[in-house]
């Protein structure tokens, strides 16, 4: 086992969307699977030319709705019913249409909850530190520059082709960033 | 300075560039400097933020009473202006995630102050139901808790169902609202040139870096979010509606009432987001961002959604004739000629008639129209609100058992002090966050860009002048 690398990536800095995507399908093609890319907003295709995976969000959410809803008129049913039974006019105690109001809120509480936290979660967030933000202009990252990092952990990765596939792409500079 | 007719079909003028749109909006909280008629609004809504607070500790020693309501009239303005800010608080969340999933692209400089608007109409509206509680230290009895009186929530009832609307409503647009903002706040973080702001602003970006599978996520969860909203931004009002819809007084108790509690809601939320929007612009030199385009859709929302609120007025009035309901009836003819119909008349004035100015285009692109016109609309609502909890309450079956409800100083103080609360949540928004999706922005620049554009625009010059500035200064 070799010692680690002591840097953590390198790093080329972009100044459009489309060099970004570019560069992270050349890297994607050169066999590298831990490349991650970093822009100011949302960029239609970028998680797919990295080789990201259909988001499991979705299939959370929808678990996460039907909890709640069972949740929601499980609490009504067990208060109206078992709990605390009260008779009105012998009208019956299990009386379902009143109940959906309740049920359809919990039902869009918990999915929500399960969304943000899916996502949240999924990004390893909350996490203040991390080896980019000590990147010289990764601050431009939240403003209008892009960046492509290949990761020295990556199985694919070898020094002098990582360079010269950086290079390649034509960054308006490439750096390395510490670990 | 490009001639109005250029700005046309536009939701954000030629010229602006990522760093632009990020330095102008990021500028206005981190490099602003503090000017008199801001100091001087902030000052004042603080002000009578503190008169509220004192109001409602006043309330609490003294209880009800301080108002005017009594029986039969014993909703009153409390439950007038929960129902009035409920509406105000449905525009936000309806441009954000209606508009969203509907790809209006004119969306976008517009709903971070929108949510904004309709977490804190939310939340005023969220205190009223409180305070007109007899007993408010009590309040919690509206959760479901196995307690030591083995009591539980009557699930049957439409106040209940309002407290997990209400509920849900606040905490999912507040969480929409974050999420959205996430990627702002980084920028804010990056941004900032002092060490306290960028802890703090660190600290609330949860330590967003915009890399590409995060983003991916994020836009999974926001839509996702959107989606969730969507349903439950109708279903909120239309249960705040069968908070009276079940009841059986007249004037209460009709079936039209769901969908037209929700006209209502989003024809005052689209007027109020008018309201604030036409001030800020000028304020802050925004007309790029909120053009006039913005103004001219919202306009047209105002005008169909006017003429929804118009329809259910005559279906209220049709409704109480044709059912032979004389109880109905009378209530209705009260309505138009009894103690408050000054209210009635000067509420369709304000609603169904002085809105349709707005078929015209001059009008809809007219600013100090539109936002003396959004002002009438907001007053026009509230007293819709006003006619429908008091009115029909002051007059229902028992001739022995009708009365008068009239405001003591304490319920307008009540109605003035939510006003200056929301305004001054509003005012410490703008003045620490954001108001703008910058993100968003970025994208709009992006999209903008790629467009194929007329060429005798003289976009080219001016993108230098601002696009230009793309470097690292």
């Amino acid at each position: 086992m070799v010692a680690r690398d002591p840097r953590w990536a390198l790093m080329a800095e972009y100044d459009s969307a489309e060099a970004l995507v570019a560069a992270a399908q050349a890297a994607r093609d050169a066999g590298y699977r831990q490349a991650e890319a970093y822009a100011p907003y949302a960029i239609d295709g970028l998680a797919e030319a990295l080789g990201a995976r259909r988001s499991r969000i979705p299939a959370f959410t929808l678990v996460g709705g039907i909890v709640g809803g069972l949740v929601g008129y499980f609490l009504q049913w067990y208060a109206a019913v078992v709990s605390y039974p009260e008779e009105i006019g012998a009208r019956p105690l299990h009386s379902w249409p009143m109940f959906v109001p309740v049920t359809f809120e919990m039902t869009i509480l918990l999915a929500a909850f399960t969304a943000f936290f899916a996502a949240l979660l999924g990004n390893g967030l909350p996490r203040l530190a991390h080896p980019v933000f000590d990147a010289p202009d990764f601050d431009l990252a939240t403003r209008n520059r892009f960046f492509l990092c290949l990761l020295t952990d990556d199985p694919a990765f070898d020094e002098p082709e990582a360079v010269a596939l950086l290079d390649s792409t034509a960054p308006i500079r490439r750096d390395e960033v510490a670990r | 300075m490009p001639s109005p007719r250029t700005t046309d079909g536009e939701v954000l003028r030629p010229g602006w560039g990522y760093a632009s749109v990020t330095a102008k909006i990021a500028g206005l909280v981190l490099s602003r400097p503090v000017r008199w008629p801001w100091l001087a609004a902030f000052l004042a809504t603080l002000a009578m933020t503190l008169v509220y607070l004192g109001a409602m500790t006043w309330l609490f020693i003294k209880g009800v009473g301080i108002w005017g309501i009594n029986i039969p009239v014993g909703w009153g303005f409390a439950i007038a202006n929960f129902v009035w800010w409920v509406g105000i608080g449905h525009a936000g969340t309806f441009i954000s995630a209606v508009l969203l999933l509907l790809r209006q692209k004119w969306r976008t400089s517009i709903n971070r102050f929108a949510e904004a608007m309709t977490l804190f109409a939310a939340g005023m509206a969220g205190l009223f139901p409180i305070l007109h509680l007899g007993r408010p230290w009590f309040a919690y009895w509206l959760a479901p808790y196995p307690d030591h009186m083995n009591l539980w929530p009557q699930w049957r009832s439409p106040l209940v169902w309002d407290v997990f609307a209400i509920a849900t409503y606040l905490i999912v647009s507040a969480l929409f609202w974050y999420l959205g903002m996430l990627p702002d706040l980084a920028t804010m973080r990056d941004r900032a040139r002092t060490r306290g702001k960028q802890v703090a602003y660190g600290l609330l970006a949860l330590g967003w870096r915009g890399e590409a599978r995060h983003w991916a996520r994020h836009e999974t969860a926001y839509l996702l979010l959107a989606g969730l909203a969507t349903p439950l931004v109708v279903s909120v009002h239309s249960v705040v509606a069968m908070d009276f819809a079940v009841g059986n007084t007249p004037g209460f108790h009709s079936t039209i009432f769901p969908p037209y509690f929700v006209a209502g809601a989003l024809f005052s939320g689209f007027a109020m987001v008018l309201t604030i929007a036409i001030p800020l612009r000028r304020a802050f030199q925004l007309q790029d961002f909120i053009t006039e385009v913005h103004l001219d859709h919202a306009a047209k929302v105002l005008l169909a959604t006017g003429w929804i609120v118009a329809y259910g007025y005559l279906v209220e009035n049709f409704m109480a004739f044709f059912s032979g309901d004389r109880f109905e009836i009378a209530m209705t003819v009260d309505r138009w000629t009894g103690f408050y119909a000054p209210v009635y008349w000067a509420m369709l004035a304000c609603n169904v008639l002085l809105p349709q100015v707005l078929w015209w285009r001059a009008a809809r692109r007219n600013t100090l129209l539109l936002f003396v016109l959004s002002i009438f609309i907001n007053l026009g609502m509230w007293m819709e609100r006003f006619m429908i909890v008091a009115q029909s309450t002051s007059h229902d079956f028992m001739p022995s058992s009708w009365g008068l409800f009239i405001p003591t100083r304490w319920d307008w103080i009540f109605l003035a002090g939510s006003i200056g609360m929301f305004a001054w949540l509003f005012l410490v928004f703008i003045w620490l966050l954001p108001a703008i999706s910058i993100s968003e922005m970025r994208e709009l620049v992006k999209e903008e860009r790629d467009e194929p554009r007329p060429p005798a625009r003289g976009s080219s010059h001016r993108s230098v002048q601002h696009g230009g500035s793309d470097g690292r200064a």
